[in-house]
């Protein structure tokens, strides 16, 4: 029992897998039968996407205070459009669709740095007024015209084995390289330096502007890939599809344990915080809780973390 | 002027201040009397400034006594009881708000002008204060501080001081405050030093500028290490005496500097640099194999000129390769520390690209180099993997160290690291960095103590953010060095 405890102090990140797995517990057990597993499965499909945009918005806060991606749910929402247009419902343009939805991200991101770096304005603005930019061209574009997504799309955003989500399959993949990506390169070292205190970072070597370019360019373009994957799993792109990820991003960063102050972050809290606030909106509607409770546990849930987390980052 | 027969008007004794491992006051004595100027010498880090804060109020003593006009001060004596007191300081670091107006600066002081038309009362006070002591200032109260030139803020700072609203001024505290004066406003605030102590109020002049201290002072004290050495009236001191009992640091100790001969046949000249502007011809040169010292009075551009290099400027191609320069900081937590991380990731962030193995860092080779270093600059610690942040700051500014000359630059720059690093640490150091320089490093270091500059082959004076003076080998004096910290650089001369 101390080594799990121990263990859980130098890993803050398991006490959101058991956040989700409490959650999952109680709920399974309150709907009773094979209705646990099911619930598992769809859990997975939908974290899946908050992993995706959370692992972009996890470099981007690790940048330190002031640094997050307000744009990501209006690249979601652009890259979907027009990856959905490029593709058109043909699966042998789904490459080419992906690679359109890049070239979003990567747009998105230089313009976000540009904001940054050549007016000088706050991240959190900068991101902020480039959302508008971005959701307006999506409007333009989309004209809330639904296209379908290809098939193969569709299936690769959909299927499962054995009830596990072949999306989530990959997106586990991915968040192992990333974690690695994090601990073991030197673009992860100097995120986690820039963060802790970015003169500091320079004046080791840190080549402070193009990693604050890289980071911002990473966050887009995982965005804009979780576009495509989200336009695959719900039959097209809508021009609302982004919104519910605006605060998610934010939230799974932070209560995977992932510190809000930069400089301190991991990935593997992304997938258990995920999980978590899928389950815990499950978890509440299953009890037949109104929306206004669900979000207002929520908001004290992230509150209740960052508490947390504050107070012991003082008693060090 | 003095007067001997009554009790003085402060009484300092037995001051300790410890900051740290570091003891910066070890049992100071002073008294000063109503209407007395005394001139207050020592190299830097002798405890001058930290004294004056502690009678400022600024810090409180570690240990001893504080009487003003017979009353004992203890524990809890604050700046507002000073300011009470008619204890005025004015800092080495400005302390001006730069985003308010001259006469907002001065209202701050004095919480008396409140009510309709503070400004206009405020900036009469101010202005009256400034035409006293510097006639033909050219300074208007609405000017904004940040807009104005770093002598004219110090002007600004020096007359708020002298101003009077409802509090007498007993004791105003001057540290420094000529290091921005050109001579002729320098010896207008000399005057009205004299003038005003002949009515009473008690000066402290700190400086460095001996003959300031020897034309105004009735009394001179002499601190070093942490104590006043000497404590005499000024008309038994004159120059010489005054040096000697500073303590000719010149003179202890081993000779570290190479001889110039040796000094010739290092290498390849790695920087040469022109500050921008530089009214004359003198240029930054550095070989492989040097040791040069940037030295003149604090904050005079030697910070600037070493971050310009380390961005890149006037670095020659022989000196590039690895990170090019590395920089070793003296502000350790703003410019240095990564507070996050163990003693292993903080050396090894400036030489990730040797650490890697394909796109990956090896943790071993990372550790294995910070071990080393560890062992070689001594950091004591029981082992790498211990937060920074459990180490004293000497131990700390040994990581930086280690993080700098375990990396592959040629060129390793030095924003006056040894700040609050005590003497032990120093040597081991000092002993390092001329081992590394005969190995063919090249160390810029920026220094205001002047023991340190014994260890450079050359020493470039910075004056007003350009080169005043180049001094080579034995040239490299404590009175050269002086007189070059304070001469003004023009085109013509």
């Amino acid at each position: 029992m101390k080594r799990v405890q121990a263990f859980m102090r130098q890993h803050p990140w398991s006490w959101s897998f058991l956040a989700a797995f409490t959650t999952w517990a109680v709920t399974a057990a309150y709907i009773s039968g094979t209705g646990g597993l099911a619930l598992a499965s769809t859990a997975l499909s939908f974290s899946t996407f908050f992993v995706m945009v959370g692992i972009g918005q996890m470099f981007v806060i690790t940048l330190g205070p002031g640094n997050v991606d307000l744009s990501i749910p209006s690249t979601i929402t652009l890259s979907a459009v027009v990856s959905m247009m490029v593709m058109d419902g043909s699966n042998t343009l789904i490459v080419l669709g992906v690679l359109a939805a890049v070239g979003v991200g990567l747009l998105v991101g230089l313009f976000n740095y540009s904001l940054i770096r050549v007016l000088s304005i706050p991240p959190i603005i900068a991101t902020m007024s480039s959302s508008f930019l971005v959701q307006s061209s999506a409007i333009a574009l989309g004209r809330g015209v639904k296209i379908k997504p290809p098939l193969a799309l569709e299936w690769i955003s959909t299927a499962k084995i054995l009830g596990v989500p072949i999306l989530a399959l990959l997106v586990i993949a991915f968040a192992i390289g990333m974690a690695v990506v994090l601990n073991r390169t030197i673009y992860g070292r100097s995120v986690t330096a820039f963060g802790q205190n970015t003169r500091a970072a320079k004046l080791a070597g840190v080549p402070i502007e193009r990693i604050r370019y890289l980071t911002y360019t990473l966050s887009a373009v995982l965005a804009a890939v979780c576009g495509v994957f989200l336009a695959g799993f719900s039959g097209g792109s809508s021009l609302n599809m982004g919104e519910e990820y605006l605060l998610a991003s934010i939230a799974v960063v932070v209560i995977g344990g992932s510190s809000i102050a930069g400089g301190n972050s991991n990935v593997p809290g992304i997938f258990g915080s995920a999980l978590f606030l899928f389950l815990l909106v499950a978890m509440l509607n299953t009890f037949g809780a109104a929306a206004g409770l669900r979000l207002i546990l929520t908001g004290l849930i992230i509150v209740g973390v960052v508490t947390f987390a504050g107070g012991r980052k003082e008693s060090r | 002027m003095t007067t001997e027969t009554v009790s003085p008007l402060i009484s300092l004794a037995g001051i300790q201040k410890v900051f740290g491992a570091v003891q910066a006051l070890s049992g100071v004595g002073l008294e000063i009397h109503a209407g007395e100027c005394l001139g207050l010498v020592g190299h830097n880090g002798a405890g001058k400034s930290t004294l004056m804060n502690i009678l400022a109020g600024t810090l409180e003593a570690s240990d001893g006594a504080l009487t003003v006009s017979g009353k004992s001060l203890g524990k809890g004596y604050s700046v507002q009881d000073a300011g009470n007191l008619g204890i005025r300081c004015v800092f080495q670091e400005l302390s001006l708000c730069p985003n308010l107006s001259v006469a907002e600066n001065t209202r701050i002081i004095h919480p008396v002008l409140k009510g309709f038309a503070w400004r206009k009362r405020a900036a009469a006070l101010i202005m009256d204060q400034l035409e006293r002591i510097f006639p033909g200032h050219g300074i208007s109260p609405v000017d904004i501080i940040g807009d104005l030139s770093i002598s004219k803020r110090q002007m600004v700072e020096i007359a708020r001081a002298f101003t009077v609203t409802e509090t007498n001024l007993g004791l105003v505290i001057l540290d420094e405050p000529t290091s921005s004066l050109d001579a002729r406003v320098a010896n207008q605030l000399l005057d009205y030093i004299e003038k005003i102590t002949a009515s009473g109020t008690s000066v402290v002049l700190i400086s460095h500028l001996l003959g300031e201290i020897l034309q105004v002072s009735d009394k001179i004290a002499v601190m070093k290490d942490g104590r006043v050495v000497a404590f005499r009236e000024a008309s038994e001191f004159d120059r010489s005496r005054l040096v000697e009992a500073m303590g000719s640091t010149l003179a202890a100790g081993v000779a570290p500097r190479r001889d110039v001969q040796s000094a010739q046949a290092i290498g390849d000249e790695r920087i040469h640099m022109r500050p921008s502007g530089q009214p004359d011809d003198q240029t930054i040169r550095a070989q492989a194999g040097e040791v040069i010292g940037f030295a003149g009075l604090a904050g005079q551009g030697q910070t600037e000129a070493l971050l310009e290099i380390f961005e890149g400027h006037g670095v020659l191609p022989s000196g590039r390769g690895g990170n090019d320069c590395c920089f070793v900081a003296g502000d350790r937590q703003v410019d240095g520390v990564l507070p996050l991380w163990s003693i292993r990731k903080n050396i090894g962030i400036a030489s990730l690209r040797r650490l890697r193995s394909g796109a990956l860092i090896r943790n071993e080779r990372e550790q294995e180099l910070a071990e080393a270093w560890k062992d070689r600059i001594g950091i004591r610690a029981p082992n790498v993997e211990a937060p920074i942040l459990s180490l004293s700051g000497g131990n700390q500014q040994k990581v930086l160290f280690a993080r700098a000359l375990g990396s592959a630059s040629n060129i390793v720059l030095m924003d006056d690291p040894m700040r609050g690093v005590d003497i032990g640490t120093k040597n081991e150091v000092y002993a390092i960095i001329r081992q590394e320089a005969s190995q063919g490093r090249t160390f810029l270091w920026y220094t205001t103590e002047m023991e340190e500059l014994d260890y450079c082959d050359r020493v470039y004076v910075f004056r007003d953010g350009v080169v005043s003076e180049t001094l080579v080998g034995s040239d490299i004096t404590e009175e050269n060095l002086l007189q070059a910290s304070f001469k003004q650089v023009s085109g013509a001369a």
